[in-house]
C-alpha cells in the first residue's frame, strides 16, 4: 500500500508519527482495508486519525472488533441509510443555513486561518483566483489527471464524509454542497491527492 | 426440475382441455403457487407458461431475458432487481452492472405486450425509457426504485408516447434533473394516470399543468408531490382530486395566514379516503395541524423527513386512530414514542431513522425506553426498523415479550460494536432473545457488541429467517457457519466487516443454490476461497469487487449468487467473475 502504513508487532508506527501535515494525509485515498496481525477486520476506512486509535485498542488485546473505536463518519456505508435519505437530510441542512456558505481556510505554515463565503464565487477558477489572492500563492494548472501541476501548494477540501479531496474533482455544484472546509497543502504534503508536483 | 409424464390410463386421466386448465392456474397469482404449479408436471408446466402474466425477477442476474421471454411469453407484468442492497450504501461501483436494456430488447420481440415494470436498484438510461415508450404499444405503468443512470429526458418521453399510462412512480432514484418540463409532456387529452409520484424530483413542475392533469385523470388515486411544491398548489390539487388515497404532501414548510390555513384544512378535510400520507420535508407545527381532518382512515404515515418534535406528533397521533405503519425521525425522541405507544394500538410497524447520523454528539435522539414504550402500546407490532446510539439487552428481551409475533426486525446501533450501555456486555442476548421469542421471523439486522454467540442462537432458534443483515459483528469463521447449518430458510445473507473467512465462505456450500445471494465485503475472504467456491458450484456466479490499492489475494467485496444465465458478460474491469463452468 502507498503511504507505508508498516506494522511490526501490530504496532503502526507510520499513524504515531509526529508531523507537521493531518494524520493520515501521507496515505492514498481509497485504500483497501488495512490488515493487522490480530486480523480483525477492518471497515474500508478513508484515512482518519481515528484508525491509529483503533489499531492501539486491537493491540492491547481487547476482543472487541477494532471498528469500535472508528469514529462513524468515516466508515463507508455506515450508519446504512440510502443516499437519498442522507441527501435530503443534508440538503435540508444547508438549507437551513443563514445566507452564505462560510468555510474556514488554511494554510500550511500560515500563522492562522480565513473564513470564505462558497456563495459568492460562481465556479472553480473564481474560487481559486481568490484564495491564490488571500494568501498570495499560485496553484498551477489543474488537470483530471495530475492535479494542479506546477505549484508548490495545492488546494484540498474536506467532505461531508469527512474525505480530503483535491479541488476541481468534483462538479462546483457537489462541491459547494461537500465541502466542510479548505486546506492549502503543501504540495509535497499532497502527494497521492493527484498532484503533480 | 422433474417433469413426470401423464398417466395415460383414461380412468385416471384428469386431462383438461388447456383452456380450461389456464382459466384455473389463472386465479393463482402468487409466484411461489405457480412455481409449485409448474412442477405438477409437462402439462401443467406448458399451461403455467401460457398463463402466466407477472414474474418477479429477484436477481437480474439469475436468469437471463431470453429464457424469461420464451418461457413465459404472454407476461404483462415483470418486477426486476438488480443491484445488491449494499449499493443503496454506496458499497457497489457506480458501473457494476444491471442495466435493464437488453431486458427490453429481448421483451420487444418476446413480449411485446408487456403493460408493467417495476425495477429496482437497476441502471435505467434515457435510451432504455424511449425505447419502452416507443416499443411497447399497451405499456401502463412504469415504477422505479433507486434506479440511476437517466434524467428527466427520459420521463419526458414516457409521459409523450405512452397514451394509456396508468402510473408512473419515480422514487429514491440517483436522476439527473434537469427541468421539470417532462409533466408538459403527456398530451393536453391525456386522462389515464391512476399512480404519479414525482416526490423523488427538485426541478419545480408547471403548476398549472399538474393541476390540469389531476382534474382530468379522474381515476387519480395516488399523488405524491415534490418537494417544491407550495402548499397553495397542494390546496387546489385536494379541492380537485378528494378520492385520492395516497398523498405525498409536498414540504409543508411555508408561512400560512389564518385564511390560508383554514383552506387548507378545510381541503383536507375533502379527502376521505386517505390512508397513506407522506412527504412534509421540513413540516413547520403550525402547518401539520391541517392534516388532521384527513386522518381518521389513515394506515400509513411517513414523517420520516421532517424533524417532527415530541409535542408535535403526541398532538397528531390522536388523529389516527387507525395507524397500522408509522416511520419518523428520531427527533421525536422517547416521549414521542411514549405518545406512539398511548396512541396507536394497532401499529404494526415503525421505523425511526436518525435525523443527523454522523453527528456524534446529538443529544435528542431515541434510546432503549423509546422502543419499549411503543412494544408496551402496540401489542401487535411485527416490523421494526430502529436507528438509535444506545441500547441494553434487557429492553429488547421486553420488547420481544410484549411483542412475539415480530417478522421483520431490523436494530441499528450506530456506533459500530458498542455494548449494552449499562451492563458493558455483548448485545448477544438482545438477539438470542428476539430469535427465541420470535418464532416467526424472516427478516433480521443485527448490529452492536456481538460475538459468536448471537449467530449461535440465529443458527439454532431463527428456523424461518430468510434475510439475516450483518455488521462488525462476530469472533470467527464459526458464527457464519452457525447461521449456514442452521437456517435452512435463508434467502439472503449480507455481512460487512466481519471476520469471516474462506472456512466460513465455504461452509455455506450447500446452500447457496437456494439462496438468492450472499454479500461479503470487507471479510476475510481470499479470492482462492472464491475460487475454490466457484470451482464446487458450477451454478453460482461468485464475483469479486477489486478496491484500488488492495492485496492481489484478498477479495475486498464477494457477491455470490444462484443462476441459470451462467457468468455474466458485462462487469466492469473492477469486477472478477469466478466461475465453475
Amino acid at each position: 500500500m502507498e503511504g507505508g502504513v508498516a506494522y511490526e508487532n501490530g504496532l503502526n508506527f507510520k499513524a504515531t508519527e509526529l508531523t507537521l501535515g493531518l494524520p493520515g494525509s501521507g496515505e492514498t485515498e481509497g485504500q483497501g482495508g488495512v490488515r493487522n496481525n490480530n486480523k480483525r477486520p477492518m471497515p474500508t476506512p478513508e484515512t482518519n486519525e481515528e484508525e491509529s486509535q483503533a489499531h492501539k485498542a486491537a493491540d492491547r488485546g481487547s476482543t472487541a472488533p477494532a471498528a469500535k473505536m472508528l469514529c462513524r463518519a468515516q466508515i463507508v456505508g455506515w450508519p446504512p441509510i440510502r443516499s437519498y435519505r442522507k441527501n435530503s437530510l443534508q440538503a435540508k441542512n444547508s438549507e437551513g443555513e443563514a445566507s452564505g456558505m462560510y468555510v474556514k481556510v488554511s494554510m500550511d505554515g500560515a500563522p492562522y486561518l480565513r473564513k470564505i463565503d462558497l456563495k459568492v464565487y460562481r465556479d472553480y477558477p473564481e474560487l481559486l483566483k481568490a484564495l491564490e489572492a488571500m494568501f498570495k500563492f499560485a496553484a498551477g494548472v489543474y488537470s483530471e489527471r495530475e492535479g494542479y501541476k506546477g505549484s508548490e501548494y495545492v488546494p484540498t477540501y474536506e467532505d461531508k464524509d469527512g474525505d480530503w479531496m483535491l479541488v476541481g474533482d468534483v462538479p462546483w455544484d457537489m462541491f459547494m454542497s461537500s465541502c466542510k472546509r479548505l486546506r492549502i497543502m503543501k504540495g509535497s504534503e499532497a502527494r497521492g491527492l493527484g498532484c503533480g508536483v | 426440475m422433474d417433469l413426470s409424464p401423464k398417466q395415460s390410463s383414461p380412468s385416471e386421466s384428469t386431462r383438461f382441455p388447456d383452456e380450461v386448465l389456464e382459466r384455473v392456474l389463472a386465479l393463482l397469482t402468487s409466484p411461489k403457487d405457480r412455481n409449485a404449479v409448474s412442477l405438477v408436471c409437462k402439462d401443467w408446466y406448458t399451461a403455467d407458461s401460457w398463463s402466466r402474466r407477472h414474474v418477479f425477477i429477484g436477481n437480474c442476474y439469475s436468469v437471463s431475458p431470453e429464457i424469461v421471454a420464451r418461457r413465459f411469453p404472454r407476461i404483462r407484468s415483470v418486477t426486476l432487481k438488480g443491484k445488491p442492497r449494499f449499493s443503496d450504501f454506496n458499497l457497489v461501483p457506480d458501473n457494476w452492472g444491471a442495466d435493464v436494456h437488453s431486458w427490453l430488447l429481448v421483451f420487444a420481440s418476446g413480449c411485446p405486450f408487456l403493460e408493467e415494470l417495476r425495477l429496482k436498484r437497476m441502471r435505467v438510461t434515457d435510451e432504455s425509457l424511449e425505447f419502452l415508450a416507443l416499443n411497447f404499444p399497451n405499456f401502463r405503468a412504469l415504477s422505479l426504485l433507486s434506479c440511476d443512470g437517466f434524467s428527466t429526458s427520459g420521463l419526458a418521453t414516457v409521459a409523450t408516447h405512452c397514451k394509456n399510462l396508468t402510473e408512473l412512480d419515480i422514487q429514491e432514484n440517483g436522476i439527473e434533473d434537469l427541468s421539470g418540463d417532462w409533466l408538459s409532456c403527456f398530451p393536453e387529452n391525456f386522462n389515464t394516470l391512476e399512480v404519479l409520484n414525482f416526490s423523488n424530483l427538485i426541478t419545480d413542475v408547471n403548476p398549472g399543468v399538474l393541476e390540469r392533469l389531476v382534474s382530468r385523470c379522474r381515476s387519480l388515486k395516488v399523488l405524491k408531490l415534490n418537494r417544491t411544491s407550495s402548499l397553495d398548489r397542494l390546496q387546489r390539487l385536494l379541492v380537485s382530486a378528494p378520492q385520492l388515497t395516497e398523498l405525498g404532501a409536498g414540504s409543508f414548510s411555508e408561512e400560512l395566514t389564518l385564511q390560508q390555513h383554514a383552506e387548507l384544512k378545510y381541503a383536507f378535510g375533502l379527502c376521505k379516503n386517505l390512508s397513506v400520507l407522506s412527504g412534509f420535508w421540513d413540516a413547520s407545527a403550525l402547518n401539520l395541524s391541517a392534516v388532521y381532518p384527513a386522518c381518521s382512515r389513515l394506515s400509513f404515515l411517513n414523517m420520516s423527513y421532517t424533524a417532527l418534535q415530541s409535542p408535535e406528533l403526541a398532538s397528531l397521533l390522536p388523529h389516527c386512530p387507525c395507524l397500522r405503519r408509522l416511520w419518523v425521525l428520531d427527533s421525536v425522541g422517547d416521549k414521542g414514542l411514549e405518545a406512539v405507544g398511548a396512541n396507536c394500538p394497532s401499529l404494526e410497524e415503525i421505523r425511526v431513522f436518525p435525523t443527523d447520523p454522523f453527528d456524534e454528539d446529538m443529544l435528542h435522539t431515541v434510546t432503549e425506553s423509546g422502543i419499549v414504550a411503543v412494544s408496551q402500546g402496540c401489542p401487535k407490532l411485527h416490523y421494526i426498523l430502529y436507528f438509535c446510539r444506545q441500547m441494553t439487552n434487557a429492553a429488547v428481551a421486553t420488547v420481544v415479550r410484549n411483542c412475539p409475533d415480530f417478522t421483520h426486525f431490523r436494530l441499528c446501533i450506530m456506533n459500530p460494536g458498542q455494548p449494552d450501555h449499562t451492563t458493558n456486555q455483548p448485545m448477544d442476548e438482545a438477539f438470542g432473545a428476539v430469535v427465541k421469542a420470535c418464532k416467526k421471523l424472516k427478516r433480521l439486522s443485527i448490529s452492536g457488541l456481538l460475538t459468536d454467540l448471537t449467530f449461535k442462537y440465529i443458527g439454532e432458534y431463527a428456523k424461518n429467517l430468510e434475510a439475516l443483515s450483518v455488521a462488525f459483528a462476530g469472533s470467527s469463521d464459526l458464527g457464519m457457519q452457525y447461521v449456514m447449518e442452521g437456517c435452512s430458510k435463508l434467502k439472503k445473507l449480507e455481512i460487512r466487516d466481519c471476520p469471516f473467512g474462506n472456512v466460513a465462505l465455504l461452509s455455506g456450500l450447500e446452500r447457496y443454490e437456494s439462496m438468492r445471494s450472499l454479500w461479503m465485503s470487507a471479510c476475510n475472504v481470499t479470492i482462492d476461497g472464491c475460487r475454490s467456491l466457484a470451482r464446487e458450484m458450477p451454478r453460482l456466479n461468485v464475483e469479486v469487487m477489486k478496491e484500488e490499492g488492495s492485496d492481489d489475494c484478498k477479495a475486498d467485496k464477494v457477491y455470490v449468487y444462484r443462476t441459470v444465465a451462467g457468468p455474466r458478460r458485462d462487469a466492469p474491469p473492477s469486477v472478477l467473475t469466478f466461475s465453475g463452468l
